[in-house]
């Protein structure tokens, strides 16, 4: 190999540099952000933990089902109250800040969903 | 073989970095674009293309132009076209990267660009035209560098590489065809929605494309020292006088049709791009200068190649600078007016005019720059192997 | 390369071209749209049968259910020369219930649903003579849904597309905004985002019930399908209260309302000539 040793020494600073964060911080992850949770309600549409990992799939099927496949009902139940698959008009009912709720691991996490783009977050 | 690239006199890097800061700028331009929206440039719901489209839907043209060279060299084997043939092929991949930057320059969402992919349509013309663009762009890279990299070695080209070459003929016809289908498959749009589109595309394709490659020979002439050959200049120009005179043929047909037939529809484009339209006691003729310069620069491109006093001058500058009418000529006219034209008048039969904003001009200014950049870089390459054979 | 293998070569690459080509992506070209719910759209379409016979009968593609709808809408002019300012109130219903930023920039402009005038709408109408009431009162004019979408068929991604109901509806989530779909339409009737909606609207008087749109997609109106989805009439038509300005139904069910209205009417559609097979119909 030509130039071995180069090589080598500029992938070693390469793999250093892309991890720098994780040396920086000394393997934290920093403070678990706290969400406020809804007054209103004590259960979600879905078990916490399961609306944790997949609330953005749930809502991409929502999207699906309501734009493009029409099935508008208020099929989604919580306890035997039915509502509306609506990000705006029942997800965002209950939990009425984004600030204190969606940002929070959002920003935490590092990830910039568009959806505000678009949809209109509560006036807070 | 990229380290040909990397070796030039001072003209050479001066040229770069001159385009250079034109595609810096153009970036620049693109950020702001970018982060405001395409409300930076000068389209409208009523003339929603503007330069973006329009200079894809030329380069799309010269791309394929390049088929004119390749065509002659390996389906009827003509030798003297052998030393040009890959001055054809670079030409077409430049072209291709542009008309692809243009069409991401244009997007509202460039970064939901795969869902053409994603979410396949084989109903929309968009869709083939993605395929069309991008297969003939690969099989240009493909043949283009396994060819010149034979020829350095000094062998034959593999065989199975032939296979992609034929295979890029009509690949090269498809995608100016595919392009003109986004047009002529439009209800509505009376200027756009005629059959003869895409062979009229196709012709000034095939005169545009050539046009250019004539000019730059001529330059590397003088500044590469690249002989392209008398016989090959002269068996060009044959070939781009015929499509040109083919392609203005076409435009007068669309006149026949339209005026013949006296079907409003069919003439207001046309009067529009030509003689002005008068609405509402208002006459509306933006574009009739560059019209009148796509006509008389092509009287005069057609006369300076034809007329045996300058096309075989020695001082061929005259050649030359017919060959640069020709491009610039076409460009003017699938480049500027084909497109912006057939949104004259609207679907409600409103006049709405369309002047493209600074912003946009330096973005279509840029992407040029970067055509030119590859293209010189390719070229530098090309010519540095046959520097390298002939030594 | 000996001659001969040349030849081949040469016929290779073209019957290879051929295989690729493949009958059975033209079959979909031809079918105007992609398999799924396209096949369903043409199943329902009232108008298009007695049209268009041949686009009528077997669908190898059909397979997803069908609601046998097709929404369409009458609009009365009479009513609308009756009471000047019906036009004007639609207008607004319908942009401050869907959050149409309103942009006095002619070039940003966005709109869903407006007045003009009677040779703009029926630009394939004679329009000589015409007697003072057509030349006077403007005409309201808004996306046709048409059974035979042009913009549907343009659309590279099918962010535009025509649901079960017959709406021609736009994803937003989806839209590349290459707007393909604007060039295609034959009536004008879509918008592209520019640039941020939001700078023209006001976000303290919007309606928290309905998006709003981002920079860089196209828009247009949508038949309130999020209204008439949980059994509401459009905007426009509640804005018309009981004047029956706007009649608003089902084109494929006999006894709907709209099939009553336009059996006792004459009526006619916006350049019937290019095949679009528009659900919005006009009482002059």
């Amino acid at each position: 190999m030509y130039d071995g040793g180069k090589i080598i020494t500029g992938l070693i600073l390469f793999v250093l540099l892309v991890t720098f964060p994780i040396w920086y911080n000394h393997g934290n992850a920093g403070a678990v952000p706290k969400v406020e949770l809804p007054k209103v309600a004590k259960e979600c549409v879905l078990p916490a933990s399961e609306m944790r990992t997949s609330h953005m799939q749930l809502l991409n099927e929502w999207r699906d089902k309501v734009l493009r496949t029409g099935d508008r009902s208020f099929d989604v139940k919580i306890g035997d109250k039915e509502y509306q698959k609506s990000l705006m008009n029942t997800c965002m009912q209950c939990h009425i800040s984004k600030k204190k709720f969606c940002d929070k691991c959002h920003s935490y996490a590092s990830v910039k969903p568009y959806c505000w783009d678009c949809h209109v977050a509560p006036v807070e | 073989m990229f380290e040909k690239a990397l070796k030039g006199n001072s003209y050479y890097w001066m040229w770069l970095a001159f385009l250079g800061a034109l595609m810096s700028i153009a970036a620049i331009c693109y950020l702001r674009q970018y982060n405001y929206g395409l409300g930076l440039t000068g389209m409208s719901r009523d003339v929603s293309w503007g330069l973006y489209i329009s200079q894809f839907t030329f380069l799309v043209g010269v791309a394929a132009g390049g088929v004119m060279l390749v065509l002659p060299y390996y389906i009827h084997d003509y030798k003297a076209f052998g030393k040009i043939t890959i001055l054809g092929e670079f030409l077409a991949i430049a072209a291709l990267l542009m008309c692809l930057t243009f069409i991401v320059a244009d997007l509202g969402q460039p970064l939901r660009m795969l869902n053409v992919i994603i979410h396949a349509q084989p109903g929309s013309m968009l869709f083939y035209d993605m395929i069309v663009l991008n297969g003939y762009l690969f099989l240009n890279i493909l043949c283009g560098w396994v060819i010149l990299t034979s020829e350095r070695k000094g062998i034959h080209p593999p065989k199975w590489i032939y296979f992609f070459v034929y295979l890029s003929i009509p690949f090269a016809v498809s995608i100016h065809t595919v392009t003109a289908m986004l047009y002529c498959g439009l209800p509505g749009r009376h200027f756009w929605l005629s059959a003869i589109v895409a062979p009229r595309f196709l012709a000034s394709a095939f005169a545009a494309g050539p046009a250019l490659i004539v000019v730059v020979a001529l330059i590397l002439r003088r500044v590469a020292n690249f002989d392209a050959g008398k016989e090959a200049i002269n068996k060009m120009v044959t070939i781009i006088i015929y499509a040109a005179l083919i392609n203005v043929f076409f435009v007068g047909l669309e006149f026949f049709v339209g005026f013949y037939s006296n079907i409003p529809g069919h003439k207001h484009t046309l009067q529009y791009l030509f003689f002005g339209l008068e609405h509402h006691g208002h006459i509306y003729n933006n574009l009739v200068p560059f019209m009148k310069a796509f006509v008389l620069l092509f009287v005069v491109g057609i006369g300076l190649i034809s007329l045996p006093y300058t096309r075989y001058n020695k001082n061929d500058i005259w050649l030359g600078l017919g060959c640069a009418a020709i491009f610039i000529s076409f460009w003017l006219d699938k480049g500027v007016g084909f497109v912006l034209g057939g949104f004259v008048p609207t679907p409600l039969e409103e006049v709405v005019e369309y002047y493209p904003a600074a912003n946009e001009i330096f973005i279509t200014i840029g992407i040029w720059a970067m055509g030119a950049f590859i293209l010189t870089v390719l070229y530098k390459i090309a010519i540095s192997v046959e520097h390298e054979i002939e030594a | 390369m000996d001659k001969k293998r040349r030849d081949f070569l040469k016929i290779a690459g073209v019957s290879t071209l051929a295989g690729l080509g493949g009958t059975s992506v033209i079959g979909q070209m031809l079918s105007g749209s992609t398999p799924a719910e396209a096949g369903a759209a043409k199943e329902v379409s009232g108008h298009g049968n007695e049209h268009a016979p041949a686009a009528h009968g077997s669908n190898p593609h059909g397979s997803v259910a069908k609601s046998g709808k097709r929404l369409g809408m009458v609009i009365d002019l009479r009513k609308f020369r009756e009471n000047p300012h019906l036009g004007e109130k639609v207008v607004e219903a319908c942009h401050s219930t869907h959050n149409v930023p309103d942009f006095p920039n002619k070039k940003d402009e966005i709109k869903w649903t407006w007045l003009t005038e009677y040779e703009k709408a029926f630009t394939e109408h004679s329009h000589y003579y015409k007697d003072h009431s057509t030349l006077d009162h403007e005409v309201l004019v808004m996306c046709n849904h048409c059974d035979n979408p042009p913009c549907v068929r343009a659309c590279p991604t099918r962010a535009t597309f025509k649901n079960k109901e017959g709406i021609v509806a736009m994803d937003y989530h989806r839209c590349i905004g290459c707007r393909f779909c604007m060039a295609a339409c034959p009536y004008g009737m879509r918008s592209f985002n520019w640039r941020d909606p939001r700078a023209g609207l006001d976000m303290n008087t919007i309606n928290t019930r309905f998006p709003t749109r981002m920079r860089g997609v196209v828009e247009k109106c949508n038949f309130c399908a999020e209204r008439v989805g949980i059994g509401k009439q459009p905007a426009c038509v509640e804005a018309c209260g009981s004047s029956k300005a706007l009649v608003f139904g089902n084109l494929n069910d006999p006894n709907s309302e709209i099939r009553k209205v336009l059996k006792a009417n004459y009526t006619i559609q916006r350049k019937p000539s290019l095949g679009t097979h528009p659900s919005v119909f006009y009482i002059v």
